[in-house]
C-alpha cells in the first residue's frame, strides 16, 4: 500500500511501545509454568509480538517485521495447541526478545542489523522438538463436530452501536453457520422497545476453529452479553458465561479507573512542581506577613493562613509523588538477569524479591538501574559458589539472592543479600596492599570490606566476561552517591555478603539547614549532618600553618572554613566565634565552620545547570521563603574542592 | 521584589525581510539584539554571588522560580564596572547553543528603542578594532543618526560568556 | 447509472500525521472520510451531518474521545452509529473506559492498515 505521508514521526512512539511490548513478553514467558502452561499468558505474548509486527508493518522496518513474523507464527502454533511449551523454546523466545530489542536499536541508531542471527533464530525456533500437550480439551473441534454459540445480548446492547448480525456475519467467514433465533423474551408489542434487544440466538457451527478464534470476534460485547461456546455434542461444556448485564456505570467506572493511568509528558510534572513550590515560598511569606498583623482580625487571618500552610504541604507531598513510580520498573528485569547469567555459569541462583511496589522518584529509579545491575552480577558471578562447592559447604545447591526495598523514613533502602561464599578479608587485604590503596596498618572488618569500593581494585583472579574485572565497585558507589545516597556492605566469610544502598525519596525536595556565612545564606542537606556544636580552643588543632583539624569524639575531621572556600567576606573568621557543622559524605567527616545556623526547612532544588553551569561545592540553588536564592551545598563536592584548594596552596 | 520595568508584547513582523531589534547603551556604544531573544526587561536586584565565580559573573535572581545568571557585559569586556542602582536595567534573553538554551540576563547602562531594521539596512561589520570580537556582530546598522552594532548574542553569551567560565 | 453511496466515516484525532495516515488508507478503500482535530470539532460536525462509523483518539485537547462519544450517543441520529476508539494502550482499562461511555469497540495503536481495513469491516 502507498503511503506518501511520511512515516518517520511515528517511529518514536512505535519503539517506546514495542520495548515495553518486548518486556511485557519476557516477563510472560519468564512466569510462564512449562508444565501446565497459562494459555492467558500465551496469548499476551502472542499479542505483544502481534503488536510488533503490526508497527513494525506499516512503517516499513522490514527486519522487524519478518523476524517478528516468525516469532508470531511460533507463538500462534502454540496458542492454538499446534506445538507444545517446552524450556527449549522458551529460551529461543527469550532469545528472540533479546534479538527484537536489538533490532530495534539497530533501527533507531541506524545501524545495519546482523542478519545472520535472524536465520539461526528463525531455525531454532523451527528446530525446537514439538512435543505436543496431553489434550486438555481446549483444542478446535475435530472435523465433523463443530461449535455451539449460545448468545445471549443484554437489552441495551444495540446502543452501542453493535449489531448481532455483523457478529454472525464475521463469525461465517470461520465456517458454516445455522443460526436460529430465541424470541422467548419479546415482551408484547405495547411494551415493546424498539432500541432495546430482546432476542437470544444459538448458532451452530461447522468448521475446523477454535474457541479463541469465536471468542475473539465476541472481544467487544464481553461485558454486555451471556455467551455459552461448547463443543456440539460433547458431555463436557466448554462454559464461558460473560456478565448478563452490563454494571451499573458508576460501578465499572470505579474499577476501571482504580487501575487507570495516563502517561503526561515529564516536562509537565516538572512544571508543575515548580509552580507548587512557587506557592509554598508564597505561603511562607504570607505566613511571616500574617504573624505581624495585629487587630480584631489578626487571629481569623492567622487561622485561615495556617489552613493554606497545612493545604500547601499536602500539595507539596502530592506533586513530588506523581513522579515517583515503583521500584519493580527497575528490579523486573533483574530474573531474567540472574537466570541468564547463573545459566551460563553453571550455577543454581534462586532470586526472592520484596518491597517491589515502594515507590521513588522516576530520576532515582533510572539511575539506580546499573548499579543494580552490576550488584547483582557481582553476586551471582562471585558471590554464589558452584553447586558441588555448596554441598561441599553443607549449603543447599541453590544459591539465593534477595532484593528487598522498603521506605524507612524519607529513604528508600535497597538490600541486596546473597548466601554465598561472602568476602575473603585476607584477599582483599592483600590485593589493596598490593595495589597500593592500603598501608601497614591494621584495619577493621568493616574497613578492609569497604576497600573493594576503592577505583583500582579487584580480587578476581580471572577476568569474568560477566561482570568484568570487578572494577565496577568503584562506579557503583559513585554513582550511588551522586544521587545523594550511600552504600553499605556487610559480610561473613562463608554465609555470605549484604549490600545496603540508602537513596533519598526524591531529588528534588530535601530538608535543608540555613546557615549564615557573612551576609549569604546557604542550605546544608539534613542528610548529611551529624551534629552542630560550638566549638572550643582545645578542640581545635593547628596542623600545618593555615589548616586547622576539629577534634570531634574521638576523630579528627579537616575544617573547611566556608567563607574561605567559597569566597564570601565576613567578620567571623576566628574558629570560636562562630559554629561548627559535622558532616558526613558517606566517604568522610568533615567540618563546616560558620557564623551562625539558622532554621530548618524544606526546600526544592533547582538547578544551576540549566542555565548556568555545575559549580564546584554546590549540588544546587534554591529560593527561600523571601524570594532570594540561596546556594545549596553538596558536601561531598565541597570536601573536594577544599583539598584541591588547600594541596594548591600547599605546592 | 523588583517587578518588571517593562514587558515585551509579541510585535507583528513585516512580511517583508524586516527584523527587529531592542537596542541598548553600553559604554557610550549603541548595541542592538533581536528581539525575539529578549525575555524581559527587569530592573536591579542584588544577585546571590556564586562562589569562585569569575568577576563577570555578578551571581544569581529568582526569575518566576527559575534561577538566572546575571552577566556584567562591561566587566567581561574589561570596561570599567559601574554602580548598580535603582537604574541599572538587566535585559533577560533566551540565547541558544547547538541544543541548548538558557536564560541569562545582562546588566546594561540603559535600554533604548526597539527599531524595525530591513535586511538591506543592515551592513557587513568593519573591524571596529574595539571591545567586542567580531565574532559576535552580525552587523551594523544606522537608525537615526546612530550607529548601532546589532549582537549575535547566542554566540556572544554561550561562547563568548559562557564558553570561558566552562575554560575557566 | 447512479453513484454508489460511500461509506461515510468520521475520523477523529488531534494528530494530524495520524489523521493523514488513517484517513488516506480509508479513502483509499473506498471509503468517504471527514475529518475533526478534536471532540468539540467532531461535535459540531456530528450536529449537522451523519456518518456510517466514527473512529475516534481518545486522548486529544478541549474533549477528549470519551467525552465525545458520550455527547455523540445523546444525539439522536449517533445513537446507534458504529464508534471505534483508537487506544495506544494495550490496556483493559482505556477499551472499557471507551465501552462504558457507549463505544462498540476498540482498535489499538499502532495498526497496519491491513488491521484497520478488516475492523472497518466488522461494523459497516
Amino acid at each position: 500500500m502507498a503511503i506518501d505521508i511520511d512515516l518517520t514521526q511515528f517511529h518514536e512512539i512505535f519503539y517506546e511501545e514495542s520495548l515495553e511490548g518486548l518486556g511485557t513478553m519476557e516477563t510472560s514467558l519468564l512466569n510462564l509454568n512449562i508444565g501446565t502452561p497459562d494459555a492467558e499468558v500465551i496469548n499476551t505474548v502472542f499479542r505483544a509480538a502481534h503488536s510488533i509486527k503490526g508497527g513494525a508493518g506499516t512503517f516499513g522496518l522490514t527486519d522487524i517485521a519478518q523476524f517478528t513474523h516468525i516469532v508470531e507464527t511460533t507463538l500462534d502454533e502454540v496458542r492454538s495447541r499446534k506445538r507444545g511449551v517446552t524450556q527449549e523454546l522458551v529460551d529461543v523466545l527469550l532469545q528472540s526478545v533479546d534479538y527484537l530489542r536489538y533490532l530495534i536499536d539497530c533501527s533507531k541508531s541506524g545501524k545495519a542489523a546482523d542478519k545472520d542471527r535472524m536465520a539461526e533464530l528463525a531455525e531454532n525456533l523451527g528446530r525446537v522438538e514439538n512435543k505436543l500437550p496431553a489434550a486438555t480439551g481446549k483444542m478446535p473441534a475435530a472435523a465433523g463436530t463443530g461449535w455451539r454459540i449460545i448468545f445471549k445480548p443484554a437489552l441495551p446492547l444495540l446502543q452501542s452501536g453493535n449489531e448481532p448480525y455483523r457478529l454472525f456475519r464475521e463469525l461465517g467467514t470461520l465456517g458454516e453457520l445455522k443460526v436460529t433465533a430465541d424470541a422467548k423474551g419479546l415482551p408484547d408489542f405495547d411494551h415493546m422497545d424498539p432500541e432495546l434487544c430482546y432476542l437470544g440466538w444459538e448458532l451452530l457451527m461447522q468448521g475446523d476453529t477454535t474457541k479463541e478464534q469465536i471468542s475473539e470476534i465476541f472481544e467487544w460485547v464481553e461485558g454486555e452479553c451471556a455467551l455459552e461456546i461448547s463443543l456440539q455434542g460433547d458431555r463436557r461444556q466448554f462454559v464461558e458465561r460473560r456478565k448478563g448485564e452490563r454494571e451499573a456505570p458508576e460501578q465499572a467506572e470505579a474499577r476501571a479507573g482504580e487501575a487507570a493511568s495516563i502517561r503526561v509528558n515529564i516536562d509537565k510534572v516538572d512544571g508543575l512542581i515548580n509552580l507548587v513550590g512557587e506557592l509554598v515560598i508564597a505561603q511562607s511569606i504570607l505566613n511571616r506577613v500574617a504573624g505581624e498583623i495585629t487587630g480584631n482580625k489578626a487571629e481569623d487571618l492567622v487561622e485561615i493562613v495556617d489552613m493554606l500552610v497545612r493545604n500547601t504541604r499536602e500539595l507539596q507531598d502530592q506533586a513530588m509523588r506523581i513522579r515517583m513510580l515503583p521500584i519493580d520498573y527497575t528490579f523486573n528485569r533483574l530474573p531474567r538477569l540472574v537466570r541468564d547469567l547463573s545459566r551460563s555459569l553453571g550455577k543454581q541462583v534462586d532470586l526472592v524479591i520484596t518491597g517491589n511496589n515502594t515507590e521513588v522518584d522516576k530520576t532515582v529509579l533510572e539511575k539506580i538501574a546499573d548499579p543494580l545491575i552490576h550488584l547483582i552480577r557481582n553476586a551471582v558471578d562471585h558471590g554464589i559458589e558452584k553447586p558441588e562447592e555448596r554441598l561441599a559447604a553443607g549449603k543447599p545447591e541453590k544459591g539465593l539472592i534477595e532484593i528487598s526495598a522498603s521506605q524507612e523514613g524519607g529513604n528508600i533502602i535497597i538490600k541486596i543479600t546473597d548466601d554465598g561464599a561472602g568476602l575473603n578479608q585476607e584477599k582483599i587485604l592483600a590485593k589493596a596492599r598490593e595495589r597500593g590503596l592500603a598501608g601497614e596498618e591494621e584495619l577493621t572488618p568493616a574497613q578492609i570490606q569497604n576497600l573493594i569500593f576503592q577505583p583500582g581494585f579487584s580480587t578476581a583472579t580471572e577476568i569474568s566476561s560477566v561482570s568484568g574485572r570487578g572494577v565496577g565497585m568503584d562506579v557503583v558507589k559513585r554513582n550511588i552517591n551522586d544521587l545523594g545516597g550511600n552504600v553499605e556492605i556487610s559480610s561473613v566469610a562463608g554465609t555470605g555478603t549484604r549490600f545496603s544502598i540508602k537513596l533519598p525519596l526524591t531529588l528534588a525536595i530535601l530538608d535543608g539547614q540555613l546557615v549564615r556565612v557573612g551576609k549569604e545564606t546557604l542550605v546544608i542537606p539534613i542528610l548529611n549532618i551529624v551534629e552542630s556544636l560550638q566549638p572550643n580552643k582545645n578542640q581545635i588543632l593547628e596542623i600545618t600553618g593555615e589548616t586547622r583539624v576539629y577534634r570531634y569524639r574521638d576523630q579528627y575531621l579537616p575544617v573547611i572554613r566556608l567563607y574561605e572556600t567559597f569566597g564570601i567576606p565576613t567578620d567571623i573568621m576566628e574558629l570560636q566565634q562562630g559554629l561548627m557543622v559535622v558532616a558526613d559524605t558517606g566517604e568522610q567527616r568533615v567540618a563546616l565552620f560558620v557564623d551562625d545556623i539558622l532554621g530548618q526547612q524544606q526546600v526544592v532544588i533547582k538547578s544551576l545547570e540549566s542555565n548556568y553551569r555545575q559549580v564546584p561545592g554546590l549540588s544546587g540553588a534554591t529560593i527561600l521563603g523571601d524570594g532570594t536564592v540561596a546556594m545549596i551545598i553538596d558536601i561531598a563536592s565541597l570536601s573536594q574542592l577544599y583539598r584541591n584548594t588547600t594541596r594548591k596552596e600547599v605546592a | 521584589m523588583n517587578s518588571s520595568v517593562h514587558t515585551i508584547k509579541s510585535l507583528d513582523l513585516d512580511e517583508d525581510a524586516t527584523n527587529q531589534f531592542l537596542t541598548f547603551l553600553l559604554a557610550g556604544e549603541e548595541y542592538g539584539v533581536d528581539i525575539l531573544k529578549v525575555q524581559e526587561i527587569r530592573g536591579w536586584e542584588q544577585p546571590t554571588m556564586l562562589p569562585n565565580a569569575l568577576n563577570y559573573v555578578l551571581g544569581v535572581i529568582n526569575l518566576r522560580g527559575t534561577v538566572v545568571p546575571i552577566i556584567d557585559l562591561r566587566q567581561r569586556f574589561a570596561l570599567e564596572k559601574s554602580q548598580f542602582g535603582p537604574t541599572t536595567v538587566v535585559v533577560i534573553v533566551k540565547v541558544s547553543n547547538a541544543d541548548k538554551e538558557r536564560t541569562v540576563g545582562i546588566v546594561v547602562d540603559a535600554v533604548s528603542e526597539v527599531y524595525n531594521v530591513t535586511d538591506e539596512q543592515i551592513r557587513p561589520p568593519p573591524d571596529l578594532g574595539g571591545v567586542i570580537s567580531m565574532d559576535y556582530v552580525k552587523g551594523l546598522a544606522t537608525l537615526d543618526e546612530k550607529m548601532i552594532i546589532l549582537l549575535d548574542i547566542d554566540k556572544l553569551i554561550s561562547v563568548g560568556v559562557l564558553k570561558q567560565i566552562d575554560t575557566h | 447509472m447512479s453513484e454508489q453511496k460511500k461509506t461515510r466515516i468520521l475520523l477523529v484525532d488531534d494528530s494530524v500525521s495520524m489523521r493523514e495516515m488513517v484517513g488516506f488508507t480509508l479513502k483509499g478503500a473506498g471509503y468517504a472520510v471527514s475529518q475533526a482535530e478534536d471532540g468539540v470539532d467532531a461535535l459540531k460536525f456530528a450536529q449537522g451531518n451523519t456518518v456510517d462509523l466514527v473512529i475516534t483518539d481518545i486522548n486529544m485537547p478541549n474533549m477528549d474521545g470519551i467525552t465525545l462519544i458520550k455527547e455523540l450517543r445523546a444525539l439522536p441520529a449517533y445513537k446507534f452509529i458504529p464508534i471505534l476508539t483508537l487506544t495506544t494502550e494495550n490496556s483493559a482499562e482505556k477499551k472499557q473506559l471507551g465501552k462504558i461511555a457507549g463505544a462498540t469497540g476498540w482498535i489499538v495503536k499502532p495498526f497496519d492498515p491491513e488491521h484497520l481495513l478488516s475492523t472497518v469491516k466488522r461494523v459497516v
